[in-house]
């Protein structure tokens, strides 16, 4: 089951740059929450930190608190690489892993984390995964080639694959479709859909019809001007945001008037 | 204004000066001496290839002419204990190659277990860990440096060191293999760092997003999608170290007898045994032996041993270009 | 979706965080070795060399008229005809294939046909590759007696220009031999390195060259060698710090001698550092080996000196 989310006074910096200022925000478990705003707004770094792959830059921290279900993740005692395992990401380009067939990347969170896993343990994970990223019925009977070899909308839901076989309670996704075509954007939009029956999926997007086609609730990041940090100007569930914002910028961004 | 502008293109030149553009035509003698000079270019470069070829492929043909007469089994299976002269050995050779292959194997092999590792490892903390810092600049400017160190520099360094640390006259492969590491060292870390930084970052980021520890990222994503590079470029660095002569001939030194034992006594390589026998020249023939006493003998040993050395490193060399090409991890990127 | 059943994988108690910490703090201790090892070479040939500098000053100067038949007793007098010698050899080397490399390289990049050009570079990758005892095998057992009656030729001909001062020696164990054959050691490596930056010239410039109706040379000219020229120059450069360090083509073709003399075609004229260390080593007592060393610290620093001016010429064009 998905864990619910809440982001109280967060500051994320780079070093001594403010990056994004006082985020508060409550994410609520098993549904979709979509983030939008102008390029630069730090939505992405928002969504980075849920998992604290923003550490990955040097320099880069936070002050203010990420709960996990009531857990901060920021607590000293937390190690990073335990929350990634409870907290999915899947990424703006598919990645499959190019050294790997698609089971092996499938398995790549399990292995790769040290565990020994029986043969039939393994093809059962395999095919739960794939199946629950709707890729199942399309690779079966290829498991074992190279998965760089899929099409760019197959390995984005290959990856949602490899992500779900981690078995985290969270999936974040920045912007999984923006470099796909229409038909796998649709495939991949289908498949969010389902997940969020059994995760919380938190998704970055540019593109507003499809935070108002796939969100339950929205979030409209913004940013004063260049240079400034960005900061959470609106959230309300999507039909509020793109209906009847009751937010002057927000309703200038959802209308197309910038951005 | 804009409108009339479209309308009328020669409008915005009114007023400017008229230009009669056939001043500008090149005149046809002038076409042709471009001509000319572009031919004489052409042919130039083209000479310059030719002759620049002609020692090159000197070298080649001359080694393999010259080497192919003594080259053969009885050459790489035997030493050269009980070489008397320019008389054949009991076996019914002139005496070989055996133990400086073995010897050639042994130190630049060691010289890999050495540099290796170390050179694989500064890479990686380079790449991933140090992130551009002060300490990496320093490290990138001295392996600089490094790759800069004459070869018999390499061998006098690694024979003051065996002289201070183990007393004088210690003589052994081991110190050749320590020269050696020390050539070796700036081309694995070159190559490897190149190597490690074209593995896209996105796959370290897949990685950590999975809850992998970095270490476990960097072994098994990083290093895998990197190993054929790598490898390749490991291959490369042992073939520009496996003719290194001069750093040899001051650390591990010159026998004719077949010394397996890499830490002690000296041990003949086949670089260091196409010097001997070159400076060697001829064989001392009795005015009484027959025609089997053949007094050109050693200059014969050198070419055949040249051939053997060019052969190792044109594999190696191909070896190392094969495994990049074959096993090349395929990217969209 | 057969959601909560895969019970089977639980999730590790153990992150690996030792690992983590210990493969970390390996990387970090190699990266610090690099600069343990060079500060070993340094404080080694140092320490070796100690006696030069710091022992009985008599001794030193019996040491080095050794060496020199009693023509210098002191180590600057000693080194000083070395490194002339060394440099000499070397830039006459340069001077020889620099524009033949140039020519190769542009052969390669732009007027080989496709299939011929990638031959071409992976033969010039091969020869690059050659040890070099071999060339010095080639030099003086092919070379040497091939070359003089060219070298003979020069000297009646040219000999009035004091560089081609007769008679040229027979056998010709010269410095001008010895600098054809490291010439043609270092032209591959010289060679392969430009062909590397001709072929990055920006496809547009060249073709901006072409639409202006510029004939080949004239599109070499105005787009290619502006282009490649800083990377040209850092790779003589490169070059020419083999050439300077080079040990054993010298050591088997040249008849050394010790003097400041320009007499290319004549016989012990000169001598280089590498090769007067590797020639007199083995003979050499514990004293010997510290005037030795000595010279190699010299070698070191003009080698560095040269690799660091082709680096930051590199670097420069980068920035």
């Amino acid at each position: 089951m998905g864990q619910r989310i809440d982001v109280n006074h967060l500051n994320i910096y780079y070093g001594n740059f403010l990056a994004v200022e006082d985020v508060n925000i409550n994410i609520e478990p098993n549904k979709v929450t979509a983030f939008i705003g102008p390029s630069g707004c730090g939505k992405s770094t928002v969504l980075r930190t849920l998992d604290r792959m923003h550490e990955i830059i040097p320099g880069a921290h936070v002050k203010g608190e990420v709960l996990l279900e009531g857990k901060n993740l920021y607590d000293k005692d937390v190690d990073p690489v335990s929350v990634r395992r409870d907290v999915g990401m899947v990424f703006q380009r598919p990645n499959p892993f190019p050294t790997m067939s698609i089971r092996e990347n499938v398995l790549a969170g399990v292995r790769l984390n040290n565990r020994k896993i029986s043969k039939s343990d393994a093809d059962d994970l395999v095919e739960w995964a794939l199946r629950g990223a709707n890729l199942w019925n399309e690779v079966k009977d290829r498991l074992d080639n190279p998965g760089i070899g899929l099409s760019g909308g197959q390995q984005q839901r290959l990856c949602i694959a490899r992500a779900v076989a981690v078995h985290p309670q969270v999936l974040l996704m920045d912007e999984p479709c923006s470099a796909l075509d229409p038909i796998s954007t649709l495939a991949v939009e289908d498949l969010i859909q389902e997940l969020k029956g059994d995760y919380t999926i938190v998704i970055v997007t540019h593109n507003m019809q499809q935070a108002a086609r796939i969100a339950d609730y929205t979030a409209f990041f913004n940013l004063k001007a260049v240079g400034q940090p960005g900061h959470l100007e609106y959230f309300a569930d999507t039909t509020t945001m793109f209906n009847n914002p009751q937010n002057e910028e927000a309703e200038r961004y959802v209308s197309g008037r910038f951005g | 204004m804009m409108a009339d502008l479209t309308q009328d293109p020669k409008a915005s030149l009114a007023g400017a000066p008229v230009i009669d553009f056939d001043k500008f035509k090149p005149s046809r003698s002038f076409v042709a001496s471009r001509k000319r000079k572009d031919m004489a270019m052409r042919v130039l470069i083209s000479l310059a290839f030719v002759v620049a070829c002609i020692p090159l492929v000197s070298v080649l043909w001359t080694t393999i002419a010259n080497g192919v007469k003594r080259l053969n089994l009885n050459f790489l299976s035997y030493n050269m204990t009980g070489v008397v002269g320019g008389n054949p050995t009991p076996s019914g050779g002139y005496g070989g190659v055996f133990h400086a292959i073995i010897g050639t194997l042994e130190i630049t092999g060691g010289a890999m277990i050495i540099s290796i590792p170390i050179g694989l490892m500064c890479a990686v903390y380079l790449v991933e860990y140090a992130h551009g810092g002060k300490l990496a600049q320093t490290i990138t400017l001295l392996v600089d440096v490094m790759s800069g160190i004459p070869s018999i520099v390499a061998g006098l360094f690694a024979f003051s060191m065996f002289t201070i640390l183990i007393g004088p006259g210690s003589v052994n492969g081991f110190a050749g293999s320590v020269a050696l590491s020390l050539l070796m060292l700036p081309t694995v870390v070159k190559s490897s760092e190149e190597m490690l930084k074209i593995v896209p970052g996105d796959l370290r980021e897949a990685s950590y997003a999975l809850g992998v520890t970095k270490q476990r990222t960097i072994t098994k994503i990083v290093l895998r999608t990197a190993l054929p590079g790598i490898v390749s470029g490991c291959i490369l660095a042992i073939a520009r170290v496996i003719g290194e002569t001069a750093p040899l001939i001051m650390t591990a030194g010159f026998i004719v007898s077949t010394n397996f034992n890499l830490f002690d006594g000296k041990m003949a390589t086949l670089p260091v045994y196409v010097y001997q026998e070159y400076s060697t020249l001829y064989a001392n023939c009795a005015p009484s032996a027959g025609p089997e006493c053949v007094a050109t003998i050693p200059m014969e040993r050198s070419w055949a041993a040249a051939l053997v050395l060019i052969l190792i490193v044109l594999i190696l060399n191909g070896i190392g270009r094969l495994v990049a090409k074959v096993f090349a991890v395929k990217s969209e990127r | 979706m057969s959601s909560q059943d895969k019970t089977a994988v639980t999730m590790p108690a153990a992150s690996g965080k030792t690992a983590d910490k210990v493969f970390r703090w390996i990387a970090y201790a190699c990266g610090i070795l690099i600069l343990v090892v060079l500060a070993a070479v340094f404080l080694f040939l140092l320490f070796r060399a100690w006696p030069l500098i710091g022992g009985d000053q008599a001794a030193n100067s019996k040491t080095i008229s050794d060496f020199t038949g009693g023509k210098a007793t002191n180590f600057w007098a000693y080194v000083g005809p070395l490194l002339f010698g060394t440099v000499l050899v070397s830039a006459l080397s340069l001077l020889i294939s620099f524009f033949a490399s140039i020519g190769i390289a542009l052969f390669i990049s732009h007027y080989a046909p496709k299939k011929l050009a990638t031959a071409l570079s992976y033969v010039v990758d091969l020869l690059a590759a050659i040890p070099s005892v071999i060339y010095g095998l080639w030099g003086g057992l092919i070379l040497v007696p091939a070359i003089y009656p060219f070298w003979n030729w020069v000297a009646t001909y040219l000999g009035w220009i004091p560089l081609f001062n007769g008679p040229a020696a027979n056998p010709s164990r010269t410095v001008a031999t010895v600098a054809v054959v490291l010439a043609v050691m270092i032209l591959p490596i010289i060679t392969s390195l430009s062909r590397d930056i001709f072929l990055q010239t920006p496809r547009l410039q060249e073709e901006a060259a072409l639409a202006l109706g510029a004939t080949k040379w004239e599109m070499i000219k105005l787009a290619v060698i502006p282009f490649g020229k800083s990377g040209v120059v850092s790779a003589s450069m490169l070059g020419l710090g083999r050439a300077l360090g080079e040990t054993m083509a010298v050591l088997m073709i040249l008849s050394p001698g010790l003097t400041y003399s320009f007499k290319l075609l004549q016989a012990s004229q000169n001598q280089t550092i590498a090769a007067n260390i590797a020639a007199q080593y083995p003979e050499a007592n514990d004293l010997g080996v510290s005037v030795l060393i000595g010279t190699g610290l010299v070698l070191f620093l003009i080698t560095f000196v040269v690799n660091y001016v082709a680096r930051r010429i590199t670097e420069k064009k980068v920035a």
